[in-house]
């Protein structure tokens, strides 16, 4: 019998094994996208403003990924259980540690995505005009953003695949603790866009909080993911 | 005493809380321990 | 099969002693926080709600470090200590009921003391959250599964809940910090505290840690009394099922 897999080739295949299986299913593409789309037009309805919506940009962006991280980390665990792979890759002596690395990655890669073209739609809809320095600061804030949204989202869904009555309950376990990110992303992209009045330069303390708060969500999840997805 | 009113109504809220929550546990108590006998409560 | 004496309920001495002991110090902290200590120089009365809001919300956050502490516990034995479980899941219990009652009466004493009974602070916006995370824990610990599962389940939202205290209110200050707007509401929690109202506070928390144990005790006899009811009519149910089909014969 052969050695299982160290943790960072697991984490490795792991992630390329979902990035692939989305290229071909295109879910997230075809379906969460358009959803985060058609959210973002309904925000215009909801507040009738140009000028506030300009202003609510940022705030409306990261509330859009944060749906959209719902919907994607269930569907990250649905591919899982529908053929029992997880199980599998348990039998099989797979670290867990490697699993969740594995699939909060490729979840990270899919809302960075998300991010970037909700962030082009707002710039569109909402008709900004971002100054030119900010975009250092709005990709390596999106980029911690999103890795402390998917470590998360990894670790609840993980936790609530299999069971009935997941529905519900992942938005619950979720949006409580991904507070921390929604108001460190909207902070600092408001800063990136020069939306809320503020300099580009103070942004830079809201990445710091992301990023903390991205490794600390990573820790948890890579000691806890194990028990949590155990039978 | 001025707002009397929401200073008592803290009072009763919390002492309030506490006595519904101790009647429905120990009620649920009774209940369930008539089906258990006794040696089997770790407790005892 | 039955007993001629009635059976024997949660309660001990032990929690007998400890329930009284908490509904005197209760009545004592009525009479002082409501009648004998003094008014505050800067809140007036208001402080008075503090003597009931500070031991609710201090009641709390024990009740969420117990369950912490519980929670890490079933991780490290990876579920397999129903004790230590029922324990963490009956303080998580008793923390939302105190964390509903710290917020409704802090938002009264708010209503005096600021004039609204919201205000985008630090410490109440975590409390919020805190409190909406810990009823996420509850529904978490009734999902299905086998006793250990859940266990382990629940151990690991009651470690990424607490690890998120710090995460929230770091993030909440920061934020108003940076967003700070006009100080009409300045009045902080903190007040000039003189003997009598620190001694009243003191007696407050005092009976509150009371009725923590207490209640701890008795749900988690109450959680083990549940679990051995369902284990007692998975029994009987394969009992009589055993009873209906013959040995050996098909069904």
């Amino acid at each position: 019998m052969s050695t299982p897999p160290g943790i960072v080739a697991t984490a490795r295949m792991i992630a390329a094994r979902d990035l692939r299986i989305e290229w071909r299913a295109r879910v997230v593409m075809n379906q969460v996208i358009p959803f985060a789309a058609v959210t973002m037009v309904l925000f215009a309805f909801a507040v009738d403003d140009t000028g506030a919506l300009g202003r609510l940009a940022p705030g409306l962006v990261w509330l859009t990924v944060m749906f959209s991280l719902l919907l994607c980390a269930q569907r990250a665990f649905a591919i899982e259980s529908a053929d029992g792979a997880l199980e599998a890759l348990r039998v099989a002596g797979v670290d867990p540690v490697g699993i969740f690395l594995g699939k909060a990655a490729a979840l990270a890669v899919q809302l960075l995505a998300l991010a970037v073209v909700m962030v082009l739609a707002a710039l569109i809809l909402y008709d900004l005009d971002p100054p030119a320095g900010g975009v250092v600061l709005l990709v390596t804030s999106a980029i911690c953003a999103t890795c402390a949204l998917a470590a998360t989202g990894t670790i609840y869904a993980g936790l609530a695949a299999g069971v009935s009555g997941r529905e519900t309950l992942l938005p619950l376990l979720v949006v409580p603790v991904v507070s921390p990110v929604l108001i460190g992303a909207t902070r600092a992209v408001e800063a990136a866009l020069g939306t809320g009045g503020t300099a580009v330069a103070d942004g830079w303390p809201w990445v710091g909080l992301l990023a903390v708060v991205a490794v600390a969500s990573a820790v948890v999840g890579a000691l806890t993911f194990g028990s949590a997805i155990r039978d | 005493m001025e707002s009397i009113e929401f200073i008592i109504g803290s009072y009763l809220l919390t002492f309030g809380a506490i006595a519904v929550v101790a009647a429905r546990m120990l009620r649920r108590a009774r209940s369930l321990s008539h089906r258990v006998p006794d040696e089997e409560k770790y407790w005892l | 099969m039955t007993t001629p004496t009635t059976p024997r309920s949660t309660g001990t001495r032990a929690t007998r002693v400890i329930g009284t002991a908490a509904i005197v110090m209760s009545a004592w902290l009525t009479l002082f926080g409501l009648v004998l200590s003094p008014a505050d120089v800067a809140q007036g009365d208001a402080v008075r709600i503090m003597y009931v809001h500070v031991p609710s919300v201090w009641l709390a956050y024990l009740a969420f470090i117990v369950t912490a502490i519980c929670s890490v516990w079933v991780l490290v034995a990876r579920g397999r200590v129903p004790g230590v479980d029922r324990v963490a899941g009956a303080s998580a219990e008793i923390g939302v009921v105190f964390m509903a009652v710290t917020l409704v009466s802090g938002m009264l004493w708010g209503r005096i003391t600021w004039g609204v009974y919201w205000q985008w602070d630090a410490r109440l916006t975590t409390t919020a959250l805190l409190f909406i995370t810990y009823i996420g824990y509850l529904a978490v610990r009734g999902l299905d599964g086998s006793p250990e599962q859940r266990a382990r389940r629940s151990a690991v939202v009651g470690v990424v809940a607490v690890a998120e205290i710090p995460l929230v209110h770091w993030s909440v200050r920061l934020w108003r910090s940076l967003h700070q707007e006009a100080t009409v509401l300045d009045t902080d929690l903190d007040v000039d505290i003189d003997g009598l109202m620190l001694f009243t506070l003191f007696v407050g928390v005092i009976a509150f840690t009371l009725w923590f144990v207490w209640f701890v005790l008795h749900r988690a006899r109450v959680m083990a009394l549940a679990a051995l009811v369902e284990e007692r009519s998975l029994d009987e149910a394969l009992a009589e099922r055993a009873a209906e089909v013959p040995a050996g014969g098909q069904n």
